[in-house]
């Protein structure tokens, strides 16, 4: 009876192909390690994002008079409204900690590289969508440290010669920050971004499942094959992986689960308390600061005294990630098989990263701007001179199976 | 080995990570006017909420209003029976489903200078919203310079008067103090030694239990989902780490044949 049923629906639909393509059949390098559940989990909090989404925008009132309202309408009326509301603002910024670490992981073990640097270059527009997603998102409450932290992004477009004024009325849809923009930021929030966004995951999965998955040594599994056809270091991702990323979920959850029931606020990283108050064009926040995940390029564009050279930076800063599968000319993929210079290098990345995150959140002036000026540095210099230092760089021989 | 080394790595970094945020969030809290006393809200004290509400439905809700709040939400959250909510604590000719909207005119912005915010949020717009509070009103003394006839140390030329006088009464600050104590900023404010000159009702520390009671209630009114969110929150991390390890077990049980 089930089999006559898959059999008519097949027959109309490749839903066994599907299936078997991307879940029963594909395989997986079975030496996945720690970092291998971020790519899952990002799906994960995206869900959660839609669904909690959706449910926000039932009760949500994109109107410069009453969205603020509404939000504490949600907080307050709703049935399970705040529950729904802390599970969207503290999915946004795990959101973040997930993408970041799941490119780290790229970084550790050479996953942009051929034949994988259209995936990475999907990850990297999927980065970006979810930067102007968050931003867009991060509007919406209508709150005071929304509505300047959206002047100053704004603003930012104003430092583009010729067009710059006339870009930022363009983008407000009104000469000031008002109704009009908070509509149809609404508008992009909750349908045009999430389009292209679930779009590019598609892309992103397909790529991936075509060239197959990268592995923490580095190795394609798909070079050395039984004689079923199979990898010999591959294995099934269902059950396998399911199994193991049910896991890694359930793990996530707790201090998911911990945060938003007893931390939503995350001592105003999350939600900042100057957005506990109504947008006002006369009272400005103290420091207008961005949200975390924000801060690393916040630091970038401020330590750059000139506004366009600082925009110009931020922006480069995002899009030389772009061109990291052609940076790169080591022989080898991962970290473990490379020399020194790398692990050095890639070292000092990744606390300029975090150091400039940190300054972000601070105000400028003393020692900072001078400390961030130096991070910008380190952090360009990790991808522009990559050519050279990978090329110098020691690599050790490379296993013919994976290791464990 | 790599792997637990890497696992290492990762948690070092995490909490590096995240003590890096914590920090900057104590030079935040100390970044304003100087906030002299500390005050830990506790939600489970049902007879403190109580009291608060009525404090601030007898002293507050004359200017200030709790425009997101509703009397109804507050009579079932504390425990206040409705027809004692109606009969003592409201104030207004609105039904017990009605939101805390004031009774000041829009005209009064003139009487104070400015219009006496709203005050559902006021705990969570603050940093550190309940130290606060409590400062600023143990805080008003009396200053002949201002058209109030008191000042406030917490907040300087406030147009708010010392509603609470009958309670408190008036205090001064001693001539040596200088002016104000903001200077003694920096590394947590000096405790301001003030003088009472005109006695209320209230000795010090009925006085301080009252502006606690207060500031607990106005604690509780900025999120009201705090009264639920935490014994839930006990509930979802069990219920998770049951499903945790089920899902662990689970894992090992499959893998076996890979390893």
């Amino acid at each position: 009876m089930g089999s006559k049923f898959m059999a008519w629906i097949d027959d109309r639909f490749p839903a066994t192909q599907l299936w078997k393509e991307h879940i029963s059949e594909y395989y997986a390098p079975k030496n996945f390690n720690f970092w291998y559940f971020f790519g899952s989990l990002a799906l994960f909090v995206l869900v959660n994002q839609l669904l909690t989404g959706i449910w926000l925008a039932m009760f949500f009132k994109p109107s410069a008079a009453e969205a603020f309202s509404s939000v504490e309408y949600i907080m307050r009326d709703v049935e399970w409204g705040w529950l729904i509301r802390y599970m969207h603002s503290t999915g946004a910024s795990l959101f973040f900690i997930v993408v970041y670490l799941h490119m780290f992981r790229a970084l550790l073990y050479g996953s942009y590289r051929q034949p994988r640097e259209l995936l990475w270059i999907f990850g990297c527009l999927i980065y970006l969508v979810l930067m102007a997603e968050a931003f867009l998102g991060y509007v919406l409450p209508w709150g005071n440290m929304s509505y300047w932290g959206a002047q100053v992004i704004i603003s930012l477009f104003g430092a583009i010669p010729g067009i710059g004024e006339t870009l930022t009325t363009w983008i407000k849809g009104d000469f000031i920050l008002a109704d009009a923009t908070l509509n149809r930021f609404f508008a992009l929030h909750v349908v045009a971004l999430p389009f292209v966004l679930v779009g590019l995951v598609i892309a992103h999965i397909m790529a991936l499942h075509h060239v197959g998955s990268n592995n923490p040594d580095g190795i394609e599994i798909k070079k050395l094959k039984g004689e079923d056809g199979i990898p010999k270091d591959g294995i099934p991702f269902h059950p396998y992986y399911t199994v193991k990323d049910i896991f890694g979920t359930g793990v996530f959850l707790i201090l998911f689960a911990a945060i938003v029931f007893f931390a939503p606020t995350f001592g105003g990283y999350f939600l900042e308390a100057p957005n506990f108050t109504p947008a006002s064009q006369v009272v400005t926040p103290e420091h207008i600061v961005p949200v975390w995940y924000f801060t690393p390029f916040y630091a970038m564009l401020r330590a750059v005294p000139d506004k366009l050279g600082g925009v110009i930076i931020m922006g480069s800063a995002v899009l030389i990630m772009f061109v990291l599968p052609w940076l790169d000319r080591s022989a080898v993929k991962s970290v473990r098989y490379k020399g020194w210079i790398f692990k050095t290098a890639l070292g000092i990345f990744a606390v300029s990263f975090v150091f400039l995150g940190y300054l972000g959140t601070q105000p400028p002036g003393e020692w900072r701007t001078i400390a961030a000026r130096v991070g910008t540095i380190a952090y360009f210099l990790f991808f522009l001179l990559m050519p050279v230092y990978s090329k110098l760089d020691k690599t050790k021989p490379v296993p013919e199976r994976v290791t464990e | 080995m790599m792997r637990r080394q890497l696992v290492g790595y990762f948690w070092v970094g995490l909490v590096s990570m995240l003590s890096l945020l914590a920090a900057p969030s104590a030079v935040l809290a100390s970044g304003g006017a100087a906030v002299p006393f500390e005050f830990t809200p506790n939600q489970g004290n049902e007879a403190s909420l109580q009291r608060g509400a009525k404090l601030f439905m007898n002293y507050c809700s004359g200017c200030h209003t709790l425009q997101y709040m509703r009397y109804q939400r507050i009579s079932e959250d504390l425990n206040i029976p409705t027809e004692k909510m109606e009969k003592n604590l409201m104030f207004t000719r609105g039904i017990i489903h009605d939101q805390i909207t004031g009774t000041m005119p829009e005209k009064s912005a003139d009487w104070f200078g400015t219009m006496p915010p709203d005050l559902t949020l006021v705990a969570r717009w603050h940093p550190n919203g309940a130290d606060w509070l409590y400062s600023f009103l143990l805080s008003f003394y009396l200053d002949d310079k201002t058209g109030t006839g008191v000042n406030n140390l917490v907040m300087e030329n406030t147009a708010m008067p010392h509603v609470l006088w009958p309670l408190q009464g008036y205090q001064k600050l001693p001539e040596s103090d200088g002016d104000h104590g903001e200077e003694a900023g920096g590394h947590g404010a000096a405790k301001p030694e003030f003088e009472i000159v005109q006695a209320g009702s209230m000795d010090e520390q009925e006085y301080r239990r009252a502006v606690g009671d207060i500031v607990n209630f106005l604690v509780y009114v900025g999120e009201p989902a705090k009264m639920v969110r935490y014994s839930l929150g006990k509930k979802v991390i069990a219920f998770l780490l049951l499903f945790t390890l089920l899902a662990w077990l689970l894992k090992r049980e499959y893998w076996r044949d890979v390893h």
